[in-house]
């Protein structure tokens, strides 16, 4: 298999906790299960958790440190996935490293994994400091990803600005731990208010879902296991979308029918 | 305003949690986005309100000068009731050769700044 051009795409937030990293291992095993192949690049080192969360914590001996400084090659460095042999994972450097990483060394690294991959999934650290621009630097694209809550979409606000001046482009929107009757019943910002806040066309919409800890739990992404979960389903469909499925997404909070409903929908449409 | 919220207002209920989330988030983020601290804009509203008052009397009351965001794109929103306009306009004092001179410099880049920062609607 031979594609013209990798995609690098940098996976951030702003705000931590709200599902970066979940984001990134579900969508990189649900792409390498659609035929990519993909790799995986944790730039948080300071406190890196893809590891943890694509059950490959203790298989990681080289980081992408002693690849630029030689010390090995980028074959040794890559951790394949046991079940996904199409994903890889490469995490940027360790807790203990002496040295930082700078912009220009994130940038040769990504380039290094676009020869070999047709995806480089960038999973970006919280914040918008040092961590933040050396991940950005090496995005080509990039998916903002936020909670409707008033402090998670102000931080997303903030890395869409730094995003734009970093000419990083598209700039997609993933929806993460929606609950609809909340959404239904006007507690909750609603999809298309987020949407419209951000100014970003939405990618995903994930569901709150109690499945996604217990696939943390176990370091088994939910899209390993097919689609059996609500969010398992979401992140499998933000795949199928990136790779240019025209796949519709649906508001939860107004997808159930009914009289009580039918009351809803007309209290919550806009009059002006 | 939705149907709902109308309804809360009429009966002096709160409004719906999201309301009040929506409108909170976008003036919050008027202000991250044009980088203005409080001050600043506060200042940058009295010396409009003095100038706008040379010209014609306005409602102090009723007057409001905010940002408002939209599309990522951040207005000055200056909404001043006239009651009505000044007879001979309270001009600044004959001193203008000195402010006329450096005005046509600034213009070009004051214009650019308003494309795309501070458009302020009509």
């Amino acid at each position: 298999m031979t594609s013209a051009k990798a995609r690098i795409i940098l996976i951030c937030s702003g705000k931590g906790g709200v599902g970066k990293t979940t984001l990134t291992a579900n969508l990189g095993i649900a792409l390498a299960r659609l035929g990519a192949r993909v790799a995986v690049l944790d730039a948080d080192f300071g406190l890196r958790n893809l590891d943890l969360l694509l059950g490959l914590e203790n298989r990681i001996v080289f980081t992408a440190q002693e690849v630029l400084s030689e010390t090995c090659r980028l074959d040794q460095a890559l951790v394949k996935h046991k079940q996904e042999p199409n994903l890889a994972l490469l995490p940027a450097g360790n807790p203990r490293m002496l040295e930082w990483l700078t912009p220009e060394d994130m940038q040769k690294i990504a380039q290094l994994l676009a020869e070999r991959f047709d995806y480089v999934l960038i999973d970006c650290p919280a914040g918008i400091e040092d961590g933040f621009k050396n991940a950005a630097a090496a995005a080509e694209e990039a998916i903002v990803i936020t909670t409707p809550e008033v402090s998670a979409v102000r931080d997303a606000d903030r890395v869409v600005g730094l995003l734009n001046v970093q000419g990083v482009k598209p700039i997609q929107l993933v929806l993460n731990r929606v609950r609809p009757k909340m959404m239904a019943n006007q507690e909750m910002l609603a999809v298309d208010d987020v949407t419209s806040i951000l100014a970003l066309p939405l990618l995903g919409l994930v569901i709150e879902d109690e499945q996604v800890i217990v696939s943390t739990n176990r370091g088994e992404p939910l899209t390993l296991n097919g689609t059996s979960s609500p969010a398992g389903r979401a992140y499998q469909n933000v795949a199928r979308r990136l790779q240019g499925e025209d796949l519709p997404i649906v508001d939860p909070s107004k997808q159930r029918k009914g009289l009580r409903t039918q009351i809803k929908a007309l209290l919550t449409k806009k009059l002006f | 305003m939705t149907l709902r919220d109308f309804i809360d207002k009429l009966l002096g209920r709160q409004a719906a949690s999201a309301t009040t989330a929506k409108q909170r988030l976008q003036l919050v983020l008027a202000h991250d986005r044009s980088d203005l601290n409080p001050e600043l804009l506060e200042q940058m509203r009295r010396e409009i309100l003095e100038v706008v008052q040379r010209y014609v009397e306005i409602d102090l009351e009723g007057g409001d000068v905010s940002l408002e965001t939209d599309d990522r794109v951040t207005a000055l929103v200056a909404n001043l009731p006239i009651r009505r306009t000044r007879p001979v306009p309270v001009v600044m004092p004959t001193h203008d050769a000195h402010i006329s001179d450096p005005l046509p410099e600034e213009d070009p880049e004051e214009e650019k700044g308003a494309a795309t920062e501070a458009g302020i609607p009509g």
